[in-house]
């Protein structure tokens, strides 16, 4: 791989063989580009429309949130995680919260693991919306965004009387929560739940059956499920190839174990398919929390762990089903108050490394198509 | 008095009418595009449950002129390695191709420029489609590489669906025998049916590549945001920029104007023979009476003594014109008939012409953006070979009515079925035709073989 720089000096020194004369041509998708969902750049190699090449050049966004956790306490760093994914913080503290008690040899409460089911199962929904939202738009349907935009509201009204922030929540506390569910969180939920069935029915009505929408997204991206055990790639990626893996059942966390769910999968693995697998999901999560506000047990909601945590020097990996794939935190303890070193498996940079692999030989349309279709978070992929 | 004066004066006194006519336009026309970008952001926030501007004049009604005014006085920029002349003369370009095709076009029986100009329709068709050159040099002149592939795509689209909207178009010619502006209004009057009745698949065909030329969505590939950033615009800000957007909404204008013109009756009142449907002439005063009650009803709740005087205002417009229209109502006979036909013709012309344009907007915002490889397929495989196929048909009903005497309702619509049933086989071909298509294109072995870029 060149360096960068002297790549795109080259290009501009032919500039006028780029535009007629030669017969490929390098554009840079991004940073600073309306599609690529953050700072994400793709340096695309074009013949005519066609990509015949493409790379990835992230690091935009990097603040080194692994390096600063080795400077904090196990619970101060704890918000810094909701900046990863910042449009599912909640799920991004669940991850680290579990794999910090799993290091304590801890287990937070029934009741404290039933809530945070609830909470990351909305979370997940509200993901899920902003990334249908956005991809849609990225395909040039203006409408479903804002319907999206409308119920994820809700969803984040909840988060809002729950714990009084709406985007970076900080929900979670390594033992437990540290707030008690709120009065009418079940009524709240159960009503959200209510309105949510018709309304995914309204996206439904806009996308699935219109022909634009399925002509843009049917064989477009494709990925075998071969593919996508050798990238690592996880998540709706993955499932949408038809490889039924789910964290949720297949190593149950929180109070999944107690929930009956469906883990849908697709077949052809194209954008099409990832679009079906993500909204079933959202049925499904829909279907999650109704089961769940029907019985919270009740209880302490913080389990048994002192002001200062020491856990004993070990190492330990705990991974979850984020909204985007597999969120999984290694976590190494010298012994001490900070953790001696966090590693953090972030779904949304193993899944756009599937990237190149699936532009090649489509147009710069569908460039932006894929690009969508992965769910990418810039915050995830640099952290 | 020199005589170069004295034949200037005689000049004006030839022609007031039509120079009056083309000052309005000039005028007019652009203050009518920014309004149709606040209607069209209006019913945009209304599909997708929201307001829509609110702030600047009671709901959003001074929007346009303060978007015009800062695009006015931004900063005017041209980047350094851009042709500066074609730069330049792009946007003008578009705006001049845009406004001067609207010189032949007729709001209502008076109020047109070019009057009685024999190819009528023709030259607005061939006019408008000197737009799109200031797109593509626009887009050349940029030195951009999202500017030049906006450009490229524009004149492809452009040769495409400008050979549909023509077919289209000589459906609409065959029935009417002339491509003169009023005597095809005129013809829709005699028949006693507007052509979308008697040629509906022209009709449909001419709105779907009406879209394509003005390079609205879904078939906004030339400035699609999400992919090319603006498109050929992506160097232009400003009032360069302003050019281009006003001559987008010029350009369908006139787009709507031509299918009204030809399909829609023109500035017929909806069943123009039929007397008792006379009423309907008293639509126009009632209309803009409700708008200015409302108002009226709306003025009070303004939250600003500013906000409620323009309400007002507005009320007062809306009651003035519909006085006008109520006092222009008894004179339907000579010699002021101009002024009642005129009045009314414009209104009922306007009106389809808003629907036309609703449609549009409508359509943009329900439906996913085209692929370029989609849309030349949508362009050649179906639209081209069902409008040739919809000229045909239109002939051989026309002969069969006038030569076999064949019922003329009958004729076309039989032959419309005919034309449909062509339709359903070209679909079913497209679709097996794509699948093969994009598996070919994956298949591509050199592709996936190729090492990284850069």
């Amino acid at each position: 791989m060149k360096i960068l720089a002297d790549t795109v000096h080259e290009n501009d020194a032919q500039k006028s063989d780029t535009l007629f004369g030669a017969d490929e041509l390098v554009i840079n998708m991004g940073p600073q580009h309306p599609s690529t969902h953050g700072v994400l750049r793709v340096k695309l190699k074009l013949d005519g429309e066609r990509v015949v090449g493409s790379e990835c050049v992230i690091g935009y966004l990097h603040r080194g949130v692994e390096k600063i956790a080795e400077n904090r306490t196990y619970q101060q760093f704890a918000p810094y995680v909701d900046r990863m994914d910042y449009v599912a913080a909640v799920s991004n503290g669940l991850g680290y919260c579990e794999a910090v008690e799993k290091l304590l040899v801890v287990e937070a409460p029934p009741r404290a693991r039933v809530i945070r089911t609830i909470l990351t199962e909305l979370q997940r929904i509200a993901s899920h919306l902003l990334w249908l939202g956005t991809h849609a738009l990225d395909i040039g349907a203006l409408t479903p965004l804002f319907y999206c935009m409308r119920e994820r509201e809700e969803i984040l009204k909840i988060f809002e009387k729950y714990c009084g922030a709406r985007l970076t929540t900080h929900a979670f506390r390594i033992g437990g929560l540290q707030y008690d569910a709120y009065d009418t969180l079940e009524k709240d939920v159960e009503r959200f739940c209510k309105d949510f069935e018709s309304r995914i029915q309204e996206y439904s009505d806009l996308l699935t059956g219109n022909s634009i929408w399925i002509g843009r997204t049917r064989n477009v991206g494709l990925l075998n499920s071969t593919d996508c055990i050798a990238l690592g790639a996880s998540g709706p990626v993955l499932r949408a190839s038809g490889v039924k893996w789910d964290l949720r059942k297949a190593m149950p966390y929180a109070a999944y174990d107690q929930y009956k769910f469906e883990i849908p999968v697709g077949t052809r693995g194209d954008t099409y398919d990832r679009y079906m697998v993500r909204i079933e999901e959202m049925r499904q999560s829909r279907l999650i929390c109704l089961q769940a506000i029907e019985n919270i047990p009740a209880g302490p909601i913080m389990a048994r762990v002192g002001k200062v945590l020491k856990p004993a020097a070990g190492e330990v990996y705990h991974a979850i089903e984020g909204p985007k794939g597999i969120l999984g935190y290694y976590i190494v303890s010298d012994g001490g108050t900070q953790p001696y070193r966090i590693r953090i498996r972030p779904p949304s940079f193993i899944n756009l490394q599937a990237l190149d692999k699936m532009v090649r030989g489509h147009l710069v349309t569908d460039v932006v198509a894929i690009i969508g279709t992965l769910d990418i978070v810039l915050g995830e992929v640099d952290r | 008095m020199s005589p170069m004066l004295h034949s200037i004066l005689a000049f004006v006194q030839t022609w007031w009418v039509e120079l009056l006519c083309a000052v309005l336009i000039i005028v007019v026309v652009p203050l009518i595009a920014g309004y149709i970008v606040l209607v069209e952001r209006k019913v945009m926030a209304d599909m997708q449950a929201r307001l829509g501007p609110m702030r600047v004049g009671p709901h959003g009604l001074l929007q346009p002129i303060a978007d015009a005014l800062k695009l006015l006085i931004k900063e005017d920029l041209i980047p350094d390695n851009a042709d500066q002349f074609i730069f330049w003369v792009a946007p003008v370009l578009s705006m001049t191709a845009a406004l001067t095709s609207m010189g032949a076009v007729a709001f209502g029986p008076w109020f047109q420029v070019a009057r009685d100009i024999n190819i009528g329709l023709l030259f607005v068709v061939g006019v408008s489609a000197l737009g799109p050159f200031g797109i593509v040099l626009g887009g050349w002149a940029s030195n951009n590489h999202y500017s030049i592939i906006g450009a490229l795509r524009s004149t492809a689209q452009l040769i495409s669906y400008e050979t549909t909207a023509g077919f289209a178009l000589v459906s609409g010619f065959l029935l009417a025998g002339t491509l003169n502006v009023r005597a095809i209004v005129e013809t829709q009057r005699t028949d006693q049916a507007w052509y979308i009745f008697l040629a509906p698949v022209g009709f449909f065909t001419y709105l779907i590549a009406s879209i394509a030329e003005t390079n609205r969505a879904p078939f906004d590939l030339p400035e699609a945001e999400s992919e090319l950033v603006a498109g050929y615009m992506t160097e232009y800000s400003g009032f360069r920029w302003s050019l281009y957007f006003l001559a987008e909404y010029a350009n369908m204008i006139v787009v709507a104007s031509v299918g009204t013109t030809l399909f829609l009756g023109g500035w017929l009142r909806p069943f123009p023979n039929v007397r008792w449907l006379a009423w309907l002439d008293a639509a126009p005063a009632l209309l803009l009476a409700v708008v200015g009650v409302y108002c009226v009803f709306r003025a009070g709740k303004q939250p600003a003594r500013v906000q409620s005087l323009f309400m007002w205002a507005v009320a007062l417009g809306c009651f003035v014109i519909a006085a006008i229209f109520a006092l222009a109502a008894p004179f339907r006979h000579l010699p002021l008939q101009f002024m009642h036909d005129g009045l009314y013709g414009a209104f009922w012309f306007l009106l389809k012409v808003s629907a036309y344009i609703y449609i549009f907007m409508w359509l943009r915002f329900t439906l996913p953006r085209f692929r370029f490889d989609q849309l030349m397929r949508l362009g050649w495989h179906i639209l081209i070979p069902l409008a040739l196929v919809n000229v045909v048909n239109v002939g051989i009903a026309l002969a069969l009515s006038s030569e076999f005497g064949v019922n003329r309702w009958l004729a076309m619509l039989v032959t419309t079925g005919v034309t449909l049933a062509a339709a359903m086989l070209l679909l079913r071909w497209n679709d097996k035709y794509s699948a093969a298509a994009s598996a070919a294109l994956l298949a591509d072995s050199s592709i996936v073989e190729d090492s990284h870029a850069g």
